[in-house]
């Protein structure tokens, strides 16, 4: 019987024979909806093009993304065969620092995801689980937070903190947790009433235990959906920090640096300012792209 | 017969617009390793009084008594702490319906699990051993495919049978059932009764029972208390349930049908004002 299956047909089957069928079979639906949305593919064709060049960097990249070449006869050169994207005032071949510059764009995505999310379900959930004045105290710092413009406030936090690649992913995450906060405390306002929190209540568990244990697996898959479409966002603010001077330090081949760096020349040698906005352009398309299409995939809430 | 818990004018108040409701109003009783059930419609007080006892009270309202005493501590004094430690440890509650009552995201096992890891140490296998005993105890088939099912794979009367199994796994003295079978099967009903009625006389817990039903009250506790509008109308030996003297119970005892007795229409109650003062 099996083996007259088709691996689809075994996919998709109504009487999964085990768990682990089901599982897979839920996957592969999810897959089927994802792929039939093209937005979407193109966003995840765009994204994995962009991990797949900051691991192989590497080798992708020609010349050395740091060191130019003769300053007297290889400056600002435009486009050709020898330089893809041309090269720009000290001699760097462009898309060799726009390859190096993915891992960096990459990184700050990353880690801004890593910082941001669980700072924003602590709040979140602990303003909505306590309530009282614990929600209003905590509620009114995040309302704080809303109140700034967000690239004005990273501005600030990297002006007191000092510029710097590092510096600048902290004031990121620092400025993108509060609409977590806001989704989890939301969550948490309509879990912590049911019977099955007060089952475990009364089982003796301690607040913490509930939250973590208990009220942030249920936030998890909404705020995971909020934080992929912040992405673009993300790296918009990244570029920005960078291109206002506070983000990456030259000579690091940050986008938002490289248009910086580019815009005295923006009028002869378009092309130095073109490659890396182009870049950010894409990638935060892309982002946006494969998060409305897993936004609609994933959340039964927003289906029709 | 040493009193397990003790009760002494317990009032339970929520605010309201109109001013304080009091939906709970001087109930008093005490309870040894015993079988009490309480009666009542509802909005008679009765499941706020099985959660007033485990300090569960709803805000924004507030419960207070005389005098409130598990086994000789004070529950009206008692900390944060202290709570945690008898809540699951000493007493628990089983509730209505399994749907609402189980993390639709964890495994029955992994709740059963937790129970066991706040009250003592334990290993992991041991854990589950006990776990896996007590799914028996309760009368599961196939202990071991409940153990990794979410609560959605089960049936109403398997969830509730695994919800006794979580509150009973760290052997509490007392146990509230807030109407645990409302929400089951006739048939399934008397299973999960039986069960209960097992686990309860085999290890010596006191168990209140809260109910609607009077005859399933009846067949089952040892005493029942009759409440109305948030007031102990009555209080009686189960066996001596058609010796009741208040208006409200043998209301009730009349309103329920009767095999050889053929009588049409059924009674219906007639309310007298004077009850609910």
């Amino acid at each position: 019987m099996t083996a007259t299956l088709s691996r689809r047909e075994w996919l998709l089957s109504e009487q999964p024979a085990s768990r682990r069928q089901a599982r897979l079979g839920q996957g592969y639906r999810t897959w089927l909806a994802l792929r039939a949305n093209p937005l979407a593919m193109i966003g995840l064709a765009i994204v994995l093009t962009l991990v797949v060049v900051a691991l192989l960097a590497n080798v992708i990249a020609p010349y050395d993304p740091i060191v130019g070449g003769d300053l007297r006869t290889e400056r600002l050169l435009p486009p050709s065969g020898t330089h893809l994207m041309g090269t720009d005032e000290q001699a760097r071949d462009i898309f060799s620092r726009l390859v190096h510059g993915s891992r960096i764009t990459l990184m700050v995505v990353a880690l801004v995801a890593v910082i941001a999310t669980p700072i924003g379900l602590l709040v979140g959930t602990t303003a909505g689980y306590f309530g009282g004045w614990v929600d209003t105290v905590l509620m009114r710092i995040t309302d704080i937070f809303l109140a700034f413009p967000r690239l004005i406030l990273a501005l600030a936090f990297v002006a007191a903190l000092g510029p710097g690649i590092e510096n600048a992913i902290i004031a990121i995450a620092i400025t993108s947790w509060p609409p977590y906060a806001r989704l989890a405390r939301a969550e948490t306002l309509t879990i912590r009433d049911t019977d099955y929190i007060n089952a475990i209540r009364l089982q003796g568990a301690r607040p913490v235990r509930i939250i973590w244990g208990h009220v942030v697996p249920l936030c998890l898959s909404s705020v995971i959906i909020r934080v992929t479409l912040d992405m673009a966002g993300i790296i918009l603010t990244a570029a920005g920090l960078g291109f206002l001077g506070l983000g990456a330090q030259p000579p690091q081949p940050e986008w938002g640096a490289m248009i910086a760096g580019g815009r005295r020349f923006i009028i002869d040698q378009w092309w130095v300012v073109t490659m890396p906005g182009l870049a950010i352009f894409v990638v935060s398309l892309g982002f946006n792209f494969l998060g409305d299409g897993l936004r609609d995939v994933l959340d039964p809430k927003a289906r029709k | 017969m040493s009193a397990l818990l003790t009760v002494e004018d317990l009032r339970i108040t929520f605010p309201t617009r109109q001013g304080p409701s009091e939906v709970v109003r001087g109930v008093s009783f005490t309870l040894g390793r015993e079988r009490l059930g309480i009666v009542g419609e509802s909005g008679s007080g009765k499941s706020q009084t099985g959660r007033a006892l485990l300090g569960l009270t709803p805000p924004p309202g507030t419960a207070t008594a005389k005098r409130l005493e598990f086994d000789g501590i004070d529950l009206r004094s008692a900390s944060p702490k202290q709570w945690r430690a008898l809540r699951g440890g000493r007493m628990s509650m089983v509730m209505q319906d399994p749907k609402f009552s189980l993390n639709p995201v964890m495994t029955i096992g992994r709740q059963i699990m937790e129970a066991l890891a706040f009250h003592g140490r334990s290993s992991r296998a041991e854990k589950k051993a006990r776990a896996m005993a007590m799914l028996e105890a309760v009368q599961i088939r196939d202990p071991e495919r409940v153990f990794r099912a979410y609560p959605h794979e089960l049936s109403g009367g398997m969830g509730q049978r695994a919800m006794i199994a979580m509150m009973l796994v760290t052997e509490p003295d007392l146990l509230i059932a807030d109407e645990p079978t409302s929400a089951l099967d006739v048939t399934v009903q008397i299973e999960v009764l039986r069960i209960l009625d097992a686990l309860v006389t085999d290890r010596g817990m006191g168990l209140i029972f809260i109910s609607h039903d009077l005859r399933l009250v009846a067949s089952f506790c040892d005493r029942v208390l009759v409440m109305y509008a948030g007031r102990v109308v009555e209080e009686l030996k189960a066996s001596e349930l058609d010796r009741a003297q208040h208006p409200y119970t043998q209301g009730l005892m009349n309103c329920l049908p009767k095999i050889d007795n053929d009588t049409r229409p059924l009674p219906t109650m007639t309310r007298d004002a004077s009850w609910a003062l």
